[in-house]
C-alpha cells in the first residue's frame, strides 16, 4: 500500500486511515497518549477529537504552504504550524470544556509530540492537494480515535464496570449520570486501569488485527 | 527568468530565513488571537472551579463573602507539610467568621504528596475535608477522593478534642478512623495531615480569622 500514491481515490484515503495504515494498530504512532489517556470513553473521545482537529489543521497548512516552501525550512515551518494548532486547540478546550481539559492534563499539549501529526504533514499533505490532505487528516485522526475509543471503552468497562460514566466532562452537566453501569465498581479489574492493562489490551487488539496469516508467508 | 531568486543560489538562505520568519509571525498571530478570545472564558471557568471547590468543603455552612478575595497566605513546613506558601481562604456571614479554609499537604502519601483542603469552624470543629490532588493508586488509595468513596466525610464534626490525641489515627494504629481496603499508608498520611492542620489552626486562630487589613476591593485594585 503506497501512501504517496497520487491516484489513490477518496475511499482509498479513508481506508488507509481506518484500516490499512491505521495509526494505532499498524503504524504504531502516538502510543504514549494512546495508552495513557484511554482510561475512559469520555477522555478517549476528548483526546481523539482534539487529535483530529490538530491533524486536519496541520494537514491543511502543509498542503497549502508545502509546495512554496524550500526543503531547508519545510519541516521547521510544519513544526511551527503544528505547535500553533495544538496551542489553539488546548486553549479552546480550556475555555469550553474545562473538566475535560483537566482530565486530559499534560496529554493535550503533548499532541504536539505525536509523530503521527508531523508524519502526515510531511509524507502526505505536503505532496497532495488541499481536499485530499484534509480527508487524509480526518481519516488518520478518526482511525486513531477509534482505537482510542476501543481501548477506553474496554478499560472503563473492565476496570470500573461503566461505559461513558464521565461524559459530563465532554457534554456538560446535563449529561451527568448518563453513562451505563454494567456491574458494580468493586468487581472491577484494577489492572485494566493501570498502564500494564493498557499495554495488554493494545497487544490483544494488535493480535486480532494480525490474526490472518500473511499472504505467501 | 535569470532574475528569479530561485535560480540565484546565494539568495537561498535569505529566502529560507524569510519563510521561517513569516511562518513564525503567522503562528504567533494565530495563537494570540485564540488566546484573546478564550481568556475571559478560561478565567471565568477557573474562578467557578475554585469557588465550587471551596464551597464543596464548607458543606451546608452559609456564607456571603467572596471566598476567592478573602485570603491570607501562610507558611509552616512542619504543620502544613510543605515549604511553599499556602493560601487560607475565609468564609464569613456578615462580620462573623464562618470558617477558615486551609490548604494542607500530606507529604507522606503512598505515591507522593496529597494536597487537602480543610475547612475549620471558629470553634475548632472540622466542617469538612476534601482532596485537591493526589497520585494514589487507582482503586485502592484513591478512595480518599470524595468522588470515589465517602471516606473523607468521616472528618466532618471532628476536632482536636474529638477524638483524643492518641485516637487521632487509623484503626490499625489504635485510632478512631477507618483505613481503606488494601491501603493503609494513604489514610494514615491524610489523618495525620488533617490533625496537623487543626493544630496549626489552634495556634494561629485569631490571625487566620481576622478581618482583612483593608477591604478586598481596594486590595485588588492596588494589585493591578
Amino acid at each position: 500500500m503506497d501512501t504517496y500514491n497520487a491516484r489513490m481515490d477518496a475511499a482509498g484515503i479513508l481506508r488507509n486511515g481506518l484500516r490499512d495504515q491505521n495509526p494505532g494498530l499498524v503504524q504504531l504512532l502516538g502510543l504514549c497518549p494512546l495508552l495513557a489517556v484511554s482510561t475512559s470513553v469520555a477522555s478517549a473521545l476528548g483526546l481523539g477529537l482534539a487529535t483530529i482537529a490538530v491533524l486536519v489543521t496541520s494537514n491543511a497548512i502543509a498542503a497549502t504552504a508545502g509546495r512554496w516552501l524550500l526543503p531547508e525550512v519545510r519541516l521547521a515551518v510544519f513544526v511551527l504550524a503544528i505547535a500553533g494548532a495544538v496551542t489553539a486547540v488546548e486553549l479552546s478546550m480550556a475555555a469550553w470544556w474545562p473538566g475535560l481539559h483537566d482530565t486530559l492534563g499534560i496529554f493535550l499539549p503533548l499532541i504536539v509530540t505525536n509523530c503521527l501529526v508531523l508524519a502526515r504533514a510531511e509524507s502526505f499533505a505536503s505532496r497532495n492537494s488541499l481536499p485530499r490532505a484534509l480527508l487524509d487528516g480526518f481519516a488518520m485522526g478518526l482511525g486513531f480515535m477509534l482505537v482510542l475509543l476501543a481501548l477506553g471503552a474496554s478499560r472503563e468497562l473492565l476496570g470500573r464496570g461503566t461505559l461513558g460514566a464521565d461524559m459530563h466532562l465532554l457534554l456538560g452537566e446535563t449529561a451527568r449520570g448518563a453513562g451505563l453501569r454494567i456491574f458494580d465498581e468493586r468487581h472491577g479489574l484494577l489492572l485494566a486501569l493501570l498502564p500494564p492493562g493498557a499495554f495488554l489490551l493494545l497487544g490483544l487488539m494488535l493480535a486480532w488485527r494480525n490474526r490472518r496469516p500473511q499472504k505467501g508467508a | 527568468m535569470a532574475t528569479r531568486s530561485a535560480e540565484r543560489p546565494r539568495l537561498r538562505p535569505l529566502r529560507a530565513a524569510t519563510m521561517l520568519a513569516v511562518a513564525a509571525v503567522c503562528t504567533v498571530g494565530l495563537v494570540s488571537v485564540v488566546h484573546d478570545i478564550t481568556r475571559p472564558r478560561i478565567e471565568a471557568s477557573e474562578r467557578a472551579r475554585r469557588v465550587a471547590q471551596l464551597a464543596a468543603v464548607l458543606g451546608s455552612a452559609r456564607y456571603d463573602n467572596d471566598l476567592l478575595a478573602d485570603v491570607v497566605t501562610v507558611r509552616d513546613p512542619e504543620l502544613l507539610g510543605t515549604d511553599e506558601p499556602l493560601p487560607v481562604h475565609r468564609a464569613r456571614l456578615g462580620d462573623r467568621p464562618v470558617a477558615a479554609l486551609l490548604v494542607a499537604v500530606a507529604p507522606d502519601g503512598y505515591a507522593g504528596a496529597i494536597r487537602l483542603l480543610v475547612a475549620v469552624a471558629p470553634d475548632g470543629r472540622l466542617l469538612g475535608v476534601r482532596v485537591l490532588s493526589h497520585k494514589e493508586t487507582p482503586g485502592l488509595g484513591d478512595a480518599i477522593d470524595s468522588r470515589r468513596s465517602g471516606w473523607i466525610g468521616a472528618f466532618a464534626g471532628r476536632s482536636l478534642e474529638d477524638p483524643r490525641e492518641d485516637r487521632w489515627k487509623v484503626r490499625k494504629d489504635g485510632g478512631d478512623f477507618d483505613q481503606l481496603t488494601g491501603a493503609t499508608v494513604t489514610p494514615r498520611a491524610v489523618v495525620r495531615a488533617v490533625r496537623n492542620a487543626l493544630v496549626y489552626f489552634d495556634r494561629h486562630r485569631d490571625a487566620l480569622l481576622a478581618q482583612p487589613a483593608e477591604p478586598p476591593a481596594s486590595a485588588g485594585s492596588r494589585g493591578r
